[in-house]
């Protein structure tokens, strides 16, 4: 990737924009970072809260192995730095979804330091050049209980059931320099933590979400004052706001006026960020040593289960498909996005053995099962048709029983009715036939029927060809093997 | 080290402990002396000595991820001021 030109045109000129993201992922566990207590989402409120979330007095925090374990696989498969020696800190603030007065964070030393993650602009085309975004760290810290104002008129309820869950901040450097940098990035990032499986990257449902940092500068000038928008809960979201933000500062610094590093909200509704303009000591959060833990040493075993349980990651798993199997770049790339894709695949490949070839498998999942899909509006976590039944029908094309149009027919009625591709073929006598004998009556009939168009072929009208193999495949039903078909027309033409 | 009654103020005020400027002149100059106390400490050359981190050796001792706690909702919610439908209840804050 060249250098972005990605501009705000202002008045004046141009603009650069300066980005950077710091991502909060919810880390998949069963239990809280320091309590015992469930994480599952979508529970009745505070039940899943021990007296340790809910900061009773004499409470005492201990770790789950889990968390640190998948914080630091996750930040292995961005090549990042694991510090083996690392501690939590208390960042103080008072806030009402906050019952311990602070967060228990890692602010001096993060259990995870620098990496980088690649991103392409456009995954589907081969000559985009990967860019490289850093990032800083990772660190580990409690998650902040739920709360809700529209319950009540003058009071907000409190959930604490979110209250220490375990969240890995992922900070970027500002290598960013347009919403698609930072869009991608996101949606980079996410596909890795996926493929990691240390968060589920429900957007949705906040499992991820993003403070954007945001800056304007003339190109190549030094970094200017930036703001940092809270909670930005999509990828859509994330690059509207950036636009949004970006063009904003420009329209200030043109009028005269100055930035002043903020914290900012972004309203979805209307794409516009807004100024939080709370309190000015906000900032203050006085973090010191936590003394309720000690400091979190990692043993060289422990790093190396954690190596040792990665799967291969998405861009090692695209370039064996396109060095491999030689898949296309774009087949390549849109069969690894997803990791649940990537999976699938996997499995259909290895129903089909060497039976099939890994191109057919591809271009198969991508048109027909994922056109099936879309029609019917799932996903592939929940396609009514197995790897297993796919390898079967797909079996039946590359050993010649069926032909393409055969197949579709077939993989219809697979989806209806959820039979096996054989059963069908046998049930209704689809089978593709390759019996010249038959192939060759029905091509005289067809040359009789059509003797004038017999002479103008021989004539010279090449392209009356095609019209032989239509007829011929009409009157067998669509059933003939069409290189049968061909082969016996030709000579049959003469 | 001379604490400034400003400071007093803003700390207190970070802690969320109301105080009145005749309490914040007394403290002042109080917390200055506590400062100063601990101030003396700086006089021994600590360069080279690791951080101690506790009295003796002990290691972070990490739990198992498995769910042991938790379903107590009406313990958590004893001591609350305020509660509604299994939720505390607060002063309503809206940013």
């Amino acid at each position: 990737m060249t250098e972005s030109t990605y501009r705000i045109r202002g008045a004046t000129g141009d603009w650069e924009v300066v980005i950077g993201l710091e991502v909060h992922a919810q880390v998949t566990s069963n239990a809280k970072l320091f309590s015992g207590a469930a994480t599952a989402f979508g529970a009745e409120p505070n039940t899943q809260v021990s007296l340790v979330d809910a900061a009773m007095p004499g409470m005492l925090p201990t770790p789950n192995r889990e968390c640190i374990r998948q914080a630091v696989r996750t930040g292995m498969a961005i090549d990042a730095v694991i510090n083996k020696w690392s501690r939590f800190d208390r960042k103080n603030y008072f806030y009402a979804d906050l019952p311990q007065g602070y967060q228990i964070s890692q602010l001096y030393h993060p259990l995870v330091g620098e990496g980088v993650v690649e991103i392409v602009l456009d995954e589907k085309d081969p000559n985009s050049v990967p860019k490289a975004i850093g990032v800083e760290r990772i660190h580990v810290e409690q998650d902040a209980g739920k709360l809700m104002h529209d319950q009540h008129p003058t009071r907000s309820y409190v959930d604490l059931n979110r209250s220490g869950v375990a969240l890995m901040e992922i900070v970027s450097r500002p290598d960013m320099r347009s919403p698609a940098e930072a869009g991608a990035y996101l949606s980079k990032l996410r596909t890795i933590l996926r493929y990691v499986g240390s968060c589920d990257g429900n957007m949705d449902q906040g499992s991820m979400r993003a403070d954007v940092n945001v800056s304007v500068r003339r190109p190549g000038e030094e970094f200017g004052t930036r703001t940092e928008t809270k909670n930005v809960n999509s990828v859509r979201f994330v690059m509207a706001a950036i636009e949004y933000e970006a063009n904003r500062q420009v329209a200030v610094i043109e009028d005269g006026g100055r930035i002043v590093q903020e914290t900012r909200l972004f309203d979805p509704d209307k794409g516009v960020t807004r100024s939080m303009r709370s309190k000015e000591d906000a900032h203050d959060y006085r973090y010191f040593p936590d003394p309720d833990l000690l400091p979190l040493e990692l043993d060289d075993a422990f790093l190396e289960e954690c190596r040792a349980s990665l799967p291969e990651l998405p861009d090692a798993k695209r370039k064996r498909y396109e060095g491999e199997l030689g898949l296309s770049a774009y087949n390549a790339a849109v069969l690894t996005a997803e990791v649940e894709t990537a999976r699938w695949f996997e499995a259909l490949l290895a129903e089909c053995g060497s039976d099939v070839p890994a191109k057919s498998a591809a271009n198969w999942l991508i048109s027909d099962l994922y056109g099936a899909l879309n029609r019917l509006g799932k996903t592939i976590g929940d396609s009514p048709v197995s790897p297993a039944q796919g390898a079967e029908l797909l079996k039946l094309v590359a050993d010649g029983t069926l032909s393409g149009t055969l197949s579709k027919q077939v993989f219809e009625i697979m989806l209806e009715t959820g039979q096996g591709a054989n059963a069908i073929v046998e049930e209704r006598g689809l089978k593709q036939t390759s019996d010249t004998g038959a192939i060759e009556a029905v091509i005289a009939e067809v040359m009789e029927k059509n003797a004038d168009k017999v002479a103008d072929y021989r004539g010279g009208k090449d392209k009356l060809f095609g019209f032989f193999v239509g007829q011929t495949m009409k009157a067998m039903g669509g059933k003939a093997n069409p290189g049968v078909v061909n082969d016996l027309l030709k000579k049959a033409l003469g | 080290m001379s604490v400034e009654p400003a400071t007093v103020k803003r700390v207190a005020g970070l802690a969320r402990i109301a105080i009145t400027d005749a309490e914040a002149e007394k403290l002042a100059p109080e917390l200055g002396n506590i400062l100063g106390f601990i101030e003396q400490l700086g006089e021994v050359d600590t360069s080279g000595v690791e951080p101690m981190t506790a009295v003796i050796p002990n290691h972070l001792r990490l739990r198992d991820d498995v769910v042991t706690d938790g379903d107590v909702r009406d313990k958590v919610l004893a001591n609350a001021p305020q509660g509604e439908h299994g939720f505390f209840t607060v002063p309503k804050v809206i940013e």
